[in-house]
């Protein structure tokens, strides 16, 4: 069976999988990161993004054998080692940004990739159409908006978070 | 999803020779393909990853804009050179899928899969591009074959796509509202020869060029010029997301939006 060596949140883990895995297959089966949440199944929901080689990515439409020598980045390895929450985390919890749950993660995931990507500004009806691949079957859309559009200048260090 | 022995070669040859195997899979972004494992729809054997070929790149002359079968949508998308030499294969690039998708979905991936309701073949079509194998170089009028099919031989891998810079292009989707992809997407060029029309989404066939609508917009190059020309229903896709009517209507609307977002 093919042995895939990547790294996790910093760790480096080796594990062996079959060339079917999936990539959130390794992740909460092989290595207990449960926070990766496995949601449609049809790379249509955006639970289960990740961010491999810094690119958020759908790990239920990734083989586990393509993340071999990859740095992959889960919910999971946001946070502070004291628990400070990444700024991202923050602003989904100041601004109310979650109802049932499920989503968010894959939410932050995406969202951080959103901010990070948009160092020059972040429009509303930008970060709708970025978030396009993310489903919130609470329908809490709004909050989560208002929580991204709150992290980008935490993020871009355009005012110091509290 | 059935089990498959995965290699990822490093060679173009090494592909070739793998992919001789008539059970074999290549696999390029994986964004179609590992769906349709998971459905189970499809068996390999093997899995032939061509992301370690080194296929990625955009070249840009003064005439032609080269793009590499592994290059990901998100690359296409954010390129200044594609986006100054044919913003409508940028723009297009922009909004296949979803962020996520276009960070691995490849250009070669989706013209070598040919979806009815892929965006890329459109451009392709309209902008005559020419597809290079590992074994030679196909008009993108010869490459398209239908729904699902293309000229690629069994084992044959697309290098790279190549499209004549026009003077003015654009592509307008009429997008799914879940899933976003093409219900009609009509992808407009205009070159010094004349105006070549692509519509992809709409037809159970895959992607067509609108002769009628290229004949109007090569005299008059507005979208009133195509006041009054009606798109045929027959054998346009209907199912639960909208009839042949209704697409043929959609062609008409988004062949008018990109006409105009050209000029």
């Amino acid at each position: 069976m093919p042995q895939v060596t990547l790294t996790v949140n910093g760790k480096t883990a080796s594990v062996e999988v079959e060339g079917r895995t999936l990539l959130v297959e390794l992740l909460r089966d092989k290595l207990g990161l449960t926070g990766t949440h496995v949601g449609c199944d049809t790379s249509q929901c955006g639970a289960c993004v990740v961010h491999v080689d810094g690119k958020a990515v759908k790990s239920c439409t990734m083989l586990a054998v393509q993340a071999n020598g990859a740095a992959v980045t889960t919910i999971e390895g946001l946070a502070a080692a004291d628990g400070t929450l990444h700024p991202m985390q923050e602003a989904f919890r100041e601004n109310h940004a979650l109802q049932c749950g499920f989503c968010t993660p894959g939410m932050v995931m995406s969202a951080i990739d959103i901010v990070a990507t948009h160092p020059d500004g972040l429009s509303e009806a930008e970060i709708r159409h970025c978030l396009e691949g993310n489903l919130c079957r609470c329908t809490g859309y709004h909050n989560i908006v208002k929580a991204v559009s709150a992290a980008w200048p935490v993020m871009h260090g355009k005012v110091a978070a509290e | 999803m059935y089990d498959f022995a995965y290699h990822k070669p490093s060679s173009v040859a090494d592909a070739v020779a793998l992919l001789g195997d008539s059970e074999a899979k290549a696999l390029a972004g994986g964004q179609t393909f590992i769906p349709v494992l998971k459905q189970r729809l499809n068996k390999p054997s093997a899995v032939v990853d061509l992301a370690g070929l080194g296929l990625s790149g955009i070249t840009v002359t003064a005439t032609t804009v080269t793009i590499g079968a592994s290059t990901t949508h998100v690359t296409v998308a954010n390129s200044a050179e594609v986006k100054k030499a044919i913003p409508g294969l940028a723009n297009l690039a922009s909004w296949i899928g979803d962020v996520a998708v276009r960070y691995r979905g490849t250009i070669g991936g989706s013209l070598a899969n040919n979806d009815p309701a892929a965006c890329y073949p459109s451009a392709a079509l309209a902008l005559g591009a020419t597809i290079k194998t590992n074994t030679r170089e196909i008009a993108a009028d010869d490459f398209f074959q239908g729904m699902f099919t293309t000229a690629l031989e069994p084992g044959e891998i697309i290098l790279s796509a190549s499209f004549p810079i026009p003077e003015m292009s654009a592509y307008e989707k009429f997008r799914n509202p879940a899933s976003r992809y093409a219900m009609v997407g009509v992808f407009v060029a205009k070159t010094a020869s004349g105006v070549r029309v692509a519509v992809t989404g709409a037809s159970q066939g895959g992607v067509f060029r609108h002769t009628a609508f290229e004949t109007a917009l090569s005299a008059n190059f507005s979208a009133s010029a195509l006041d009054g020309i009606a798109t045929p229903a027959d054998g346009l896709n209907s199912d639960i997301h909208g009839s042949a009517a209704y697409r043929a209507h959609l062609v008409g609307v988004m062949a008018k939006r990109a006409v105009a977002a050209a000029a």
